[in-house]
């Protein structure tokens, strides 16, 4: 198991830095919640670690993971909901490091994906087309499928969006699960209390780092303040970063 | 009952023209019938029509350098179709622009390309023989080519289905987990182009994107699964042709248009009738269920 080692990292859009020089490490197997006002970069890291943006500057160490190792569930689906396919299909998607272009599926992997429809609360939903799923529905079809994705990197944007107080306790149970087997997760939230509960490291950003390692001693008042006091606003006129060269 | 029998199979019996046309239509039918679907699911339908304009300046190409020659048009439209393709989705993908307004700007491009390349050299004849094809005048080789089209088509369809359709249901996680989405985009734009070259010969450039995206738009009234869906479209592209081919016989039209219209009429009948999601399912009577 690798660790994700961030060196310097900056990530952002047409030059601009939505994160800004940050290092740090996920270790393996550890649970981090990702938190921060809303424009302090959070997504942004996320599409960086999976690998969807490229970096500015700095670079991201995956050691010997391959994307395709994480599982990842952005915080906006690309997915049209009203797609003719069925809560089935969708899910074993989840196995294509399995079955690839042409592979089949095999008896037990049914029953893996039967497992996770179980585990997910979406017994007998099968063959539903996914049109007919509530958006809370559809997020645990989701979940559903990174069950089966199987990855060691789990890395989850706002998961609990949209979801009601009951099923987000079972996709937290899931995710402890997933903890418990020694996968890294790595999960932007914004309930602190969850945090509290749930999560033992947590990287609090505004941009740029506040705080980043055990929970109850990054997650205080003065952090808070201070990463709320840091600008969200693009300077249109900002000059280059000369903190590279440096 | 014979004269029955006689209206509806008498020409086809008598004529071999018709039987050509009858064929090229049929083997049309049932490749553009997948291909149009996923058009309709990628939100693409005006892309179609798109590139079924791109192709005109290769036709007319192939027009200019041998006239009427199925060979030279043929291949001069899949140049072309493929090369405006080909740039529409680098400039996608390398600019900001999007794919609708990148296809749109490289289209009226080549639309007015080959309206000129066609005013260069020929006659208005000629114009509306390669704008509306020339069904009744489909040959031996002509048929070949539609028939082996369809056959590519339905073939590489099968082969990448899955990926295909992940990548038109969720690109982002074919991209995670390192399923070709670019490649599988540049196949099925290959697709298209073949396709609408195969509709060009025998419906004209205007009307094969018609055979594309009217069964297609059509098939989503009466079915929830892309593969349901595609066979309700191929039944429907069918049933168009051979009922706009027996119109044309009977009433004098031209055949393009009587095949394109058949197929509206059905689509107009699917809007408001069809089982999921027309006018008349949306506000039908009829009590509620207990869940």
């Amino acid at each position: 198991m690798n660790a994700i080692t961030l060196h310097n990292l900056t990530l952002g859009y047409e030059r601009h830095p939505a994160v800004h020089h940050l290092s740090g490490a996920f270790e393996p197997g550890s649970m981090t919640a990702v938190i921060g006002p809303n424009g302090s970069g959070k997504s942004t890291l996320l599409k960086g670690i999976t690998g969807i943006l490229r970096p500015l500057g700095g670079r991201i160490d995956r050691g010997a993971l391959t994307t395709s190792q994480i599982a990842y569930l952005p915080q906006q689906l690309e997915i049209d909901q009203s797609f003719p396919i069925s809560v089935l299909d969708v899910i074993i998607l989840g196995l294509w490091r399995n079955i690839g272009i042409f592979g089949g599926m095999q008896h037990g992997l049914w029953k893996k994906a039967e497992q996770a429809l179980h585990t997910v609360g979406l017994d007998g939903f099968e063959n539903r087309s996914i049109s007919d799923l509530s958006g809370g529905q559809f997020r645990r079809v989701m979940f559903a499928r990174m069950l089966l994705q199987d990855a060691p990197v789990v890395i989850l944007d706002e998961p609990f969006t949209s979801i009601d107080a009951q099923t987000t306790l079972d996709l937290l149970a899931v995710i402890q699960h997933w903890h418990a087997e020694k996968r890294t997760i790595i999960a932007v939230l914004h309930d602190f209390n969850q945090v509290r509960a749930y999560f033992p490291q947590t990287l609090l950003m505004a941009r740029e780092l506040v705080g980043w390692g055990e929970t109850r001693q990054v997650l205080t008042d003065e952090n808070l303040l201070q990463s709320r006091r840091m600008s969200e606003a693009w300077n249109e006129s900002a000059e280059v970063c000369l903190e590279d060269q440096a | 009952m014979n004269h029955f029998f006689a209206f509806f199979l008498s020409p086809f019996q008598e004529f071999i023209f018709m039987r050509h046309a009858l064929v090229a239509c049929f083997a049309l039918a049932i490749g553009c019938a997948p291909v149009g679907m996923l058009l309709v699911l990628r939100r693409m339908s005006l892309m179609g029509d798109a590139l079924s304009h791109a192709v005109l300046p290769g036709a007319a190409l192939g027009f200019l350098v041998s006239g009427l020659s199925l060979y030279a048009m043929t291949i001069g439209g899949i140049v072309v179709g493929l090369t405006v393709a080909l740039l529409a989705g680098a400039i996608t993908r390398l600019t900001a622009l999007r794919e609708d307004a990148s296809f749109a700007a490289l289209y009226l491009i080549s639309l007015a390309l080959g309206v000129l390349i066609i005013s260069m050299r020929g006659t208005s004849v000629d114009l509306i023989h390669v704008l509306f094809g020339t069904i009744l005048a489909v040959d031996n080789p002509a048929l070949i080519l539609v028939a082996s089209i369809t056959t590519v088509t339905l073939f590489t369809m099968a082969l990448i289905y899955r990926p295909l359709i992940v990548e038109c249901f969720d690109p982002g996680f074919l991209r995670s987990v390192g399923g070709y989405g670019a490649t599988m985009h540049f196949i099925f734009l290959v697709l298209v182009v073949l396709n609408l070259v195969a509709g060009f010969t025998a419906l004209g450039t205007l009307m094969a994107v018609g055979m594309l995206m009217l069964p297609a738009a059509s098939a989503n009234f009466w079915a929830k699964q892309f593969w349901s869906a595609s066979l309700a479209a191929a039944i429907i592209a069918l049933l168009s042709s051979y009922t706009g081919l027996l119109l044309s016989y009977y009433m004098n039209f031209p055949s393009g248009p009587s095949i394109i219209l058949v197929a509206g009429i059905c689509y107009i009948f699917s809007v408001i009738f069809g089982r999921y999601g027309s006018l008349y399912s949306r506000h039908k009577a009829g009590n509620h269920l207990t869940g």
